[in-house]
């Protein structure tokens, strides 16, 4: 079986496909890759099913070797990749000989890139899905992010790859935003008329305490009108929750499944593969969505997502 | 009943606008019947105290489609039996390393460290709900003599098994995460486990008592 060493992980990488939906009774949020568009396409492009395990990298990317060699392909953020010495062009899938060694380092636009590799990568599976939940140690490569020295297996390749790239048009319509749009939480009549003005015409900046738990927002404070006391309810992935303090935080993959603070809005789906690629410190702004306007988007993407035709070059 | 889009691709729906026990047993039972006939849209679902968030597939319904659904699942679920509960017992040694917020507890209320461990151990516990990491279970109603708000300032790390409460609620902290509840004593057994049939030590709907063990039977379960 052919396998990949991690010679040097990178900030913080990770085993990651499209998570486990479904187990919100157990307390279980769905994790997966905060960008699963990426992760989608670059599996598209190695010959794999949309939702095959994956590294996730953060930041800074690491290197890897492929004793028995691979075909690989890189999405999301440019992280520099080069293999002897040659840069790796993104978007497209390469063969890699045996022996070679993929080097990736510091971001050069987004927060995330995603190494797919033809066959996908092997772990054991918990609640079905192969992707890492840090915060509990569950799934993924030993529920951790990796170390210099694991050893992943590759499954078999499932089908003949071709040489082709995803489109300019395609990765136009799909790339990361600084507004987001958002829909409005269930508590939004909670906050004052000033709070609601401050969250829609100024600026936030990513906190550099942003995980995949939730992404935490520097900027105004948004002041909740007395009494605004909730029940602990469900909360979705996108949600922005604000703290006592005036904080907004936007809830990410590795959620937790219930929240007692207010929430002020929620972050639209075809959004959501955006906030995995925002930077800390970097500035974002939202703005208003119709829930109808989302639903539309999100069947126009998925709609994308889904056709051959418009997706590669 | 009440509805609420929470997201574009998410509905919260409030069966009451309290906690209790009564309108707990309507969540749970819409919970049931919706897991026995999932609909094809149906991506997730989240109870909590008096609701329950139901998140679906936007090419497939909306949320007007979704709250139809909903209605009409309600008025089936009204008629289901309750469940019968589980009882599940917790051992737990309180205090010293394992509780060091029991004697703040105790000081808050004008109670012995002693006292608030037999006020805790006393009462029989309803599961709520799972929700903020995996197997956390929010259990009530604490009782009013030993409830406490939550830690100004959360711990960056609460170790697993810790036991806490906050306001009327207690709950065991099934991995080592950060955490804002107030920790009186610590079990020596895995609320959640990917390795076992049933995962989660408790699970929603279900009955918990703790009871307090010495320092000796916590090393010999936890070896166990």
């Amino acid at each position: 079986m052919s396998s990949l060493v991690v010679e040097s992980p990178g900030l913080l990488t990770t085993v990651q496909d499209l998570g486990r939906v479904g187990f919100g009774p157990l307390g279980v949020s769905p994790s997966g890759a905060a960008d699963p568009v990426a992760l989608r396409l670059g599996n598209l492009l190695v010959g794999n099913e949309p939702g095959a395990a994956a590294l996730e990298m953060t930041l800074v990317g690491g290197s890897f070797v492929f004793p028995e060699g691979a075909v690989i392909a890189l999405t999301g953020a440019d992280f520099g990749a080069a293999m002897n010495s040659q840069a790796v062009e993104m978007w497209t899938p390469h063969a890699v000989l045996p022996g070679t060694k993929l080097t990736l380092g510091p971001t050069r636009d987004f927060a995330r890139c995603y190494l797919t590799i033809a066959g996908g990568i092997h772990v054991t599976p918990f609640l079905g899905s192969a992707s890492t939940h840090l915060l509990s140690g569950l799934g993924g490569f030993d529920g951790r992010a990796l170390r210099k020295g694991d050893v992943l297996r590759l499954g078999a390749p499932e089908r003949k790859i071709s040489k082709r790239r995803i489109s300019q048009v395609a990765l136009h319509s799909l790339k990361p935003r600084k507004v987001l749009r958002v829909t409005e939480g269930p508590q939004s009549e909670q906050f004052s008329t000033e709070a609601k003005q401050s969250f829609f015409h100024t600026t936030f900046q990513v906190s550099e305490e942003s995980d995949r738990l939730g992404l935490r927002l520097e900027g105004a404070a948004l002041t909740i009108n007395k009494g605004g006391e909730m029940i602990t309810e469900g909360v979705p992935l996108g949600a922005i929750q604000v703290t006592p303090s005036g904080q907004p935080i936007v809830l990410f993959v590795e959620q937790q499944t219930t929240g007692g603070y207010p929430k002020i809005a929620n972050v639209i789906g075809v959004d959501l593969h955006r906030l995995g690629q925002l930077r800390p410190r970097v500035e974002i702004r939202f703005e208003r969505a119709s829930l109808a306007v989302a639903r539309s988007l999100w069947i126009e993407q998925e709609r994308l997502l889904n056709s051959s035709e418009h997706l590669f070059a | 009943m009440r509805f609420c889009a929470a997201s574009d691709q998410a509905m919260l729906v409030y069966l009451g606008e309290e906690i209790g026990l009564p309108v707990h047993e309507r969540v749970l039972k819409l919970l049931r019947l919706f897991q026995k006939e999932p609909p094809k849209w149906l991506r997730n679902l989240q109870p909590a105290y008096n609701s329950l968030m139901v998140t679906f597939d936007p090419c497939r319904v909306d949320h007007a489609e979704v709250e139809l659904t909903l209605r009409k699942l309600e008025e089936r679920a009204k008629a289901l039996r309750p469940q019968k509960n589980r009882i599940v017992e917790i051992p737990v040694c309180y205090g010293g390393e394992f509780g060091p917020d029991l004697d703040d507890v105790a000081k808050a209320h004008g109670l012995k460290p002693s006292e608030v461990i037999q006020l805790h151990a006393s009462y029989t516990y309803h599961a709520y709900f799972l929700g903020f990491a995996p197997g956390f279970t929010y259990l009530g109603d604490l009782l009013e003599e030993i409830a406490t708000p939550r830690l100004e300032t959360p711990r960056k790390k609460v170790p697993a098994g810790s036991v806490g409460i906050a306001g009327r609620q207690t709950a065991v902290y099934p991995f080592a995460t950060p955490g804002g509840w107030r920790l009186i004593g610590r079990t020596p057994l895995a609320m959640f486990r990917s390795d076992r049939k049933r995962m989660e030590l408790v699970s929603i709907g279900d009955q918990v008592r703790f009871r307090p063990i010495p320092r000796e039977e916590f090393q010999e379960l936890e070896s166990a």
